[in-house]
């Protein structure tokens, strides 16, 4: 087990350098100005613009600037925002908590729908339930994020005015947080009525999240299943006149598991993706919004160092469900 | 499974339930205002946008001037009064005595607001030797940006109730400078407690003010807590909490407007105009903005070196359609360069009349019977002054192709786009300007004036006579000598045609009925104190 946790981690270091030079790279590569961006429509003077190039370092070689960032890096310095004059990983720590609170509610949600959802249409293969959470699963997965999360805040919020339309917490309650996440953080508050307040927050933002992952698991556990109900041992198992759901739930599931939990660790760097936008429209302040923002802006260092803690996580969820396989199939961990 | 959808169903009934009995923005006295970001952070002079000022100085801090609410006009703000010198280079100010600082965590003031928080304030950014100049990035770019480098040549405390500001020329617009923003006044008792505890930044990050509303918690993206500040020199607040629910996209902050989430939001997307009027809930509040919209001609470039072939040109362009088209209705066709809510708008000046046939047979006169081939830049941003340079450059093209003028349309990416202008690579491009303080010398000088050629002035136009009577208007404080020399500028410029004046857009803001005396500030910012919450 050692030697094949060192092996994956082995192959994570010169990924997290692939990282530093492409997200370098694509950042400064873009045609773009930030000292420009500052200014606006009213320009800066000759001299101020080369003292906030000297300032910026953007004076120095490319190869230079990428080797600064790099030794910063490893040091964990993530440098300063060009805008808000922060450390990156000041900011980061601070808006972290948001997005990871916000991407387990939605993996969750994910799991909880999208694997029974599978399980059933694939013991119902054909017939109409099986086409019916199907053709649900299309629809989620093909849903623009923007127009579903829109569309829910219109009819839950406004119209029936069942959950707030944004933020993580009534602006009524009030307190310093402590460890960032919000159902912690109002528990620990001690004020009343605050956890329903952030657990309501958090129903629309989650299930606008976790839509594309539940489809994605609905269809995956469904195929997988399907695959795994016609194997020999399966057909043994009824043969043998074992209870039909202990031969579904565990002979077929338990192994239709593998692909599965593949699929949800890939869905990590979904839900990232899909905080980007989730988290501008419901105002939900974590990372993604903050990475757009900075793109928006050039703040290069708020760029690069978002989108290398980002790549950071997914690394580390991927090696975790990579040791999980092991842990389930021994098979894979004593390959090779 | 079942055991799952009971689950499931009892957790979405048990959240709904406590969702209604969730409280709403509607308690005492507390204002909440949906604002579209984050503040880059607390101290003014350190940054340029209006998203931070809204958050800091508009709330939090006063200056020596200030502008009165909901207009242009300079009023007395931390200085009750002020002389200028015959010659126009010295600025002496007489402080208001009285004025209590804010008491924070980190602070608690032992004196009152007096010179050396000016000194402070001002030498932070004029001295590049001062301790804290380069504290927390140590780029003032708005001083920059209107020339105080250069202008000031010192600034002296007279007592402690007086300083002197002394120019290195005369400059009438210095005193609505003294009122923008970045002049926000700080506390430089503060500032040294913070250098001895050796943490310089939280001055800047803290922030400790003489403004209306002092500052209780800040959660990035998230939300700003305010209260007001019981001991203003104004008198206090009428409303006692001030909460600022950072909400980006503007339809979800529309829906929170609807749902009483918040009281006040900026920046509603046009189409969402006509429902918010039809709202009985929803007060929809406009104004023309201080802004102009432009089509610039870069005048170094043939064939728009001569004012006939960019005459011809203005005439080909219809501005109904684009305020139409574009503007959705929002917006006033211009005519001079100046809006015309700022003093000295010249109301005499005749625009250019949308005549193609005459735009035709004036470029024939100019040499071009056949019209000729350019490129038209427009904007890859949304401005308040041009909502959508794109759908403007079409229908400019479209325009000029039937006076036989084709145009390419050509778009950068933004910071491209600024420099590449500024460098004069265009034929012709859209761009704008919003005032920063009302000052029409903030227009005319910085988009026209020679100096700022190669600079803000993208139209690469210097002409001496126009120049000169800027310039004179810059050196004289007698407002009606400066209203005449403005006009005549004017005047000028409309026989040039550097540009063709596009619009003046309209501003829009909703707030919710219980709202009472919200004043749309004519700089596009967002104050409170003066507003009040009717029960």
């Amino acid at each position: 087990m050692l030697s094949f946790l060192l092996r994956r981690l082995g192959d994570v270091i010169p990924t997290f350098f692939g990282v530093t030079i492409l997200v370098f790279l694509m950042v400064h590569l873009i045609p773009s100005d930030p000292i420009e961006m500052l200014a606006g429509e009213r320009s800066v003077e000759p001299e101020r613009y080369a003292e906030l190039q000297k300032q910026y370092g953007f004076d120095k070689p490319l190869v230079v600037q990428y080797l600064n960032y790099l030794g910063g890096v490893l040091q964990g310095d993530l440098g300063k925002s060009y805008v808000t004059k922060r450390p990156v990983i000041e900011e980061f720590a601070v808006l972290f908590p948001a997005t990871v609170e916000l991407s387990l509610m939605g993996i969750l949600f994910a799991i909880s729908i999208g694997l029974p959802l599978g399980v059933i249409a694939a013991m119902k293969r054909g017939k109409w339930l099986d086409h019916l959470t199907m053709s649900l699963s299309l629809t989620g997965y093909s849903m623009p994020i923007f127009w579903w999360a829109l569309l829910l805040i219109m009819f839950f919020s406004t119209t029936l005015g069942w959950t707030p339309v944004s933020g993580r917490l009534s602006v009524m309650y009030f307190f310093e947080p402590v460890t960032g996440f919000m159902l912690i953080d109002s528990l620990l508050s001690g004020q009343e009525g605050a956890f329903s307040s952030a657990l309501s927050h958090l129903i629309l933002p989650t299930i606008v999240l976790g839509t594309i992952p539940m489809a994605v698991i609905a269809r995956m556990t469904r195929s997988s299943m399907l695959e795994v109900l016609g194997e020999e041992y399966i057909r043994v198992a009824r043969a043998k006149g074992l209870a039909p759901m202990r031969v579904i739930m565990v002979h077929a599931l338990r192994n239709a598991l593998i692909p599965v939990i593949t699929v949800i660790g890939l869905q990590v760097g979904v839900l990232f993706a899909g905080a980007i936008l989730t988290e501008t429209i419901f105002a939900w302040p974590g990372i993604g919004k903050w990475i757009v923002e900075a793109l928006n802006r050039r703040d290069y260092p708020t760029i690069q160092g978002g989108i290398l803690m980002i790549a950071f996580v997914v690394m580390a969820v991927n090696l975790f469900v990579d040791l999980m396989y092991g842990v389930i199939n021994p098979r894979i961990r004593h390959k090779r | 499974m079942k055991a799952n959808f009971v689950k499931v169903a009892l957790g979405a009934g048990l959240l709904a339930a406590t969702a209604l009995a969730a409280p709403t923005a509607a308690s005492a006295k507390t204002m909440v205002y949906c604002s579209e970001g984050s503040p880059e952070g607390f101290n003014p002079s350190l940054y340029t946008s209006g998203t931070t000022f809204d958050a800091s100085s508009r709330q939090i801090y006063n200056r020596l001037v200030q502008f009165k609410r909901g207009t242009t006009t300079i009023v007395p703000g931390l200085a009750t009064s002020w002389d200028v010198s015959a010659d126009g280079t010295e600025y002496t100010f007489n402080l208001r005595e009285g004025v209590k600082f804010h008491t924070t965590d980190d602070f608690t003031p032992t004196r009152d607001f007096n010179a050396d928080d000016v000194i402070y304030t001002f030498m932070r950014q004029f001295d590049k030797e001062h301790p804290y100049h380069g504290v927390s990035g140590g780029s003032y770019e708005y001083f920059n940006a209107m020339s105080m480098p250069d202008l000031v040549k010192d600034i002296v405390k007279v007592d402690d109730y007086t300083v002197k500001f002394v120019l290195n020329r005369p400059e009438a617009p210095f005193i609505a400078n003294m009122a923008m923003d970045f002049a926000s006044v700080l506390s430089a008792e503060y500032a040294d407690k913070m250098m001895e505890a050796g943490t310089p930044e939280t001055v800047d990050l803290n922030p400790v003010g003489t403004g209306p509303f002092q500052r209780v918690q800040y959660q990035k993206d998230a939300v700003i807590r305010y209260k007001a500040f019981p001991e203003y020199w104004e008198g206090k607040a009428a409303i006692d909490n001030l909460i600022f629910a950072i909400t980006p996209d503007s339809t979800v902050r529309y829906q929170k407007l609807k749902a009483g989430e918040c009281h006040v939001m900026p920046y509603p997307n046009p189409a969402d105009l006509t429902e918010m009027e039809a709202d009985a809930d929803i007060n929809l509040l406009s104004q023309e903005g201080l802004n102009v919209g432009y089509l610039g001609y870069n005048t170094q470039k043939e064939p728009f070196t001569d004012p006939k072939v960019r005459k011809a040109l203005n005439m080909a362009i219809n501005k109904d359609a684009i305020i139409e088209g574009v503007y959705q209705g929002a917006g006033s066709a211009a005519k001079n360069p100046i809006p015309p809510t700022i003093w000295s708008y010249n109301n005499d000046t005749v625009d250019d009349p949308y005549d193609p046939e005459a735009a035709k047979a004036m470029l024939a006169e100019a040499g071009y019977p056949d019209g000729f081939t350019t490129d038209i830049w427009a904007m890859p941003v949304q401005r308040p002054y041009n909502p959508n340079a794109r759908r403007m450059a079409e229908l400019v093209q479209a325009d000029w192709a039937a006076i036989g003028v084709n145009a390419e349309i050509v778009s950068y990416e933004w910071g491209e786009y600024l420099e590449r202008t500024k460098k004069g690579e265009q034929g012709t491009f859209m761009l704008g300007w919003t005032g920063d303080n009302g000052d029409p010398d903030n227009f005319l000088a910085v988009l026209l004036g020679c100096d700022a050629v190669g600079g803000s002035n993208r139209a690469q136009w210097c002409n001496e006579e126009f120049d000169n009577l800027v310039q004179q208007a810059k050196t004289t404080s007698d407002v009606l000598e400066r209203t005449r020399l403005y006009e005549e500028a004017q005047v000028v410029f409309k026989r040039e045609a550097p540009w063709a004046t596009i619009a003046h857009s309209i501003v829009f803001e909703p707030v919710r009925n219980e709202v009472v005396d919200y004043k749309i500030d004519p700089f596009g910012g967002h104050i409170f104190y003066g507003v009040d919450l009717a029960q």
